[in-house]
């Protein structure tokens, strides 16, 4: 579907449900209606789910390719990935499911990519650590469902959150098709008798606000850090192996946009159409 | 005429004064939560809303199913509901007022509701579920009262009520189609991506809805508090039976879509409700329980001997409340979050606190519902109790 007509069922769409109201919200729809259509889409060079002519794209994109290959040879390299986010983002540890928040961690292939399914599978895909993130999708649908703009995508094409506009409706939650979305269920600055922060056993990076209860939070690319031209922690924290590119893949002399030209890369569930920027290399 | 809701008997008190002791307990618990964080909950990062939400879709469509006696009355000037319309009118106010409950107990910021005003973001269905929410309660507010203002004075009803009257009636469908386009827009949760959802939404609201107000009017009328009339019974017996077969229809029509065409994400959800996956099978009691109810509801009804049976009519709109209550207020929000999008299976197990709130929105439904009622048959039908 090309953007125009995209577009264009958007705005029929949502008109059907505008005819109910004040011609005013009317007229703030159709901003509304452009500013989702208006992000880039982009497909990546060699990515699975190309093929519909995609449009040409325009802006930054930042996104990741993820090698599954390095991370399986450099054991423990997932994990450090995932201690260097939580370390630089505060990310509370409650050590259990239910409370859980996490932004970056490490789960089996069969259930990472749930829709690869094969009756018979390569051994050596069972044992590949994939880390998991949010992926910044080009179309991503927990923008288009936040009913606050708390969270919404950066003319870098991150998807960011406001922690202070945020109202707690986990509507997001309920539309990331990728679990990449975390609910703070509890106060994660809950201090023990002694003072201390029970549930930041690393310490506390002061340079990062600690979330409140009640808001959702995930990964931002390390907004910050790019803004400083620092590459993301965890990208920072593989050294030079590689394991994670980070870049502009809609630039095309950028070397995530090569690798993604030379390699065959596969995207999270790339029928769900939200364009995902993280890539991974099996 | 509200000063009519301070006069009643004792027994009236008794049930007053039970409400706002549940209501106080209600509250209690919410102080809990507001203080712990929604983590006092059973809800989790991977089933992220639970019974709030769940409530508050089954009461988007018991308000919306008291169109199913405006429309007959003002559009088609069916009279035989002119008395009992107004309790429609009543009940949808007292819905809309637990929906906002529940939405505003499951927030985990409440205090910033406003948000969705002040940065309104006309592409999330959510900024518009609002709107048609607070739109239908003022249209119900307005025309309820208005309407039994003039009988209470006995002049003809203001010509400006008209239009609202009318205009309430494609409200009322806008509201349950809203809602159920919170979750059918939402890729990746393949239960709730079906375009049936708002028609089946729809379906089901005006069964409960018509079937909660019928037991309602019953009741009241074996307490010798009113009479409904038996035509405007039997016709709502229709109504509902009609409603609750056409949403058997549709349920029917998920299942023949899943299972026929074998695509694993549609069939995941429905394995998991009737049949239970890997040992996970929380909700198959109740789903069947739902599902049977239904059948045996609609087709006791088929009996004109029941139908004309108060109490076999009345046990049926029972069997046929309860199963729409389980199947939307339990089962299809559960439902979308099971399996996660790890195709992993993550159960929930509602909190006493959790419920404890949930028992004390009711509450409040039923004072509001209770007290609206008292002014309503003292004006409609001069009755004192
Ligand atoms: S992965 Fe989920 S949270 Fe991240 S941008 Fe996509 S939809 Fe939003
Ligand atoms: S929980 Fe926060 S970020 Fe998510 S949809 Fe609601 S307001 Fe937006
Ligand atoms: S990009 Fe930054 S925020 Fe995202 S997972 Fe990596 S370290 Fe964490």
């Amino acid at each position: 579907m090309d953007v125009k007509r995209r577009k264009f069922l958007k705005i029929a769409g949502l008109s059907a449900v505008a005819g109910l109201a004040a011609p005013s919200a009317f007229n703030s729809l159709l901003k509304g209606g452009e500013a989702v259509a208006s992000e880039e889409p982009h497909r990546g060079g060699s990515a699975e789910g190309e093929g519909e002519g995609s449009p040409k794209a325009k802006g930054i994109q930042y996104g990741m390719v993820i090698d599954l290959q390095v991370l399986a040879a450099n054991k423990g390299l997932a994990a450090k990935c995932s201690h260097a986010c939580n370390v630089d983002h505060n990310i509370p540890q409650y050590g259990n499911p239910k409370d859980e928040i996490k932004w970056i961690w490490t789960d089996d292939y069969e259930h990472s990519f749930p829709e690869h399914s094969q009756y018979k599978r390569n051994e050596s895909l069972e044992k590949l650590p994939v880390l998991l993130l949010c992926n910044h999708c080009a179309n991503p649908p927990c923008v288009r469902a936040c009913p606050t703009k708390a969270t919404f995508k950066n003319d870098k094409g991150v998807v960011m959150m406001d922690y202070h506009r945020c109202i707690g409706c986990r509507f997001c939650m309920a539309a990331c098709p990728y679990g990449a979305r975390s609910f703070n269920w509890r106060r994660p600055r809950e201090k023990d008798a002694n003072g201390n922060y029970k549930f930041f056993p690393d310490g506390v990076n002061m340079k990062f606000p600690m979330r409140m209860r009640g808001v959702v939070e995930k990964c931002n690319f390390c907004a910050k850090r790019l803004s400083e031209g620092k590459l993301p922690s965890c990208v920072a924290a593989c050294g030079d192996t590689k394991a994670i590119v980070f870049g502009d893949i809609n630039d095309p002399n950028s070397e995530i946009a090569r690798i993604l030209e030379a390699r065959y890369t596969i995207q999270r569930k790339p029928a769900a159409g939200t364009e995902p920027s993280v890539f991974y290399i099996i | 005429m509200l000063e009519k809701a301070l006069e009643g008997s004792n027994k009236y008190w008794a049930w007053i004064f039970f409400l706002l002791g549940v209501i106080g307990i209600g509250a209690l618990f919410y102080v809990r939560q507001y203080h712990y964080g929604l983590g006092i909950t059973g809800m989790s990062r991977d089933v992220s809303w639970g019974v709030y939400i769940g409530q508050f879709t089954f009461m988007v469509g018991v308000a919306a199913g008291g169109v199913m006696l405006a429309l007959p009355l003002y559009i088609h000037n069916y009279k035989v509901f002119g008395k009992i319309a107004v309790l429609g009118e009543f009940m949808a106010i007292a819905a809309v007022g637990m929906c906002l409950m529940f939405i505003t107990v499951d927030l985990g910021q409440p205090m910033r509701i406003m948000n969705v005003l002040i940065h309104s973001t006309p592409h999330s269905m959510l900024f518009w579920d609002m709107i048609v929410l607070n739109g239908y309660l003022f249209l119900n507010v307005v025309c309820g009262w208005a309407i039994l203002h003039s009988v209470y004075k006995d002049v003809p009803p203001p010509k400006w009520a008209r239009p609202l009257v009318i205009l309430s009636v494609p409200w009322a469908f806008s509201i349950h189609t809203v809602t159920a386009f919170l979750y059918c827009g939402l890729p990746g949760r393949h239960f709730w991506l079906s375009a049936i959802i708002a028609p089946r939404f729809l379906a089901s609201a005006f069964a409960a809805g018509p079937a909660l107000l019928l037991l309602i009017a019953l009741f009241m009328k074996r307490m010798k508090l009113m009479d409904p009339g038996k035509e405007a019974v039997q016709k709502l017996t229709t109504i509902i039976i009609y409603a609750a077969i056409a949403n058997l229809f549709f349920i029917g029509l998920e299942f023949f879509t899943a299972f026929y065409s074998n695509v694993p994400e549609h069939m995941a959800t429905l394995d998991y409700l009737f049949w239970g996956v890997n040992g996970f099978h929380n909700l198959v009691i109740p789903m069947r329980v739902s599902l049977l109810f239904s059948i045996v509801g609609v087709i006791l009804l088929l009996f004109k001997k029941i139908r004309f049976h108060e109490g076999w009519l009345s046990l049926c709109l029972a069997l046929i409340f309860l199963s729409l209550y389980i199947d939307k207020g339990v089962g299809f929000v559960l439902g979308g979050f099971v399996p996660n999008p790890f195709d992993r299976i993550t159960e929930y197990h509602p909190s006493v606190t959790e419920i404890g709130i949930t028992i004390g929105v009711w509450a409040a439904g039923a004072l509001i519902l209770t007290v609206l009622y008292k002014v309503a048959l003292k004006v409609e039908f001069k009755k004192d109790d």
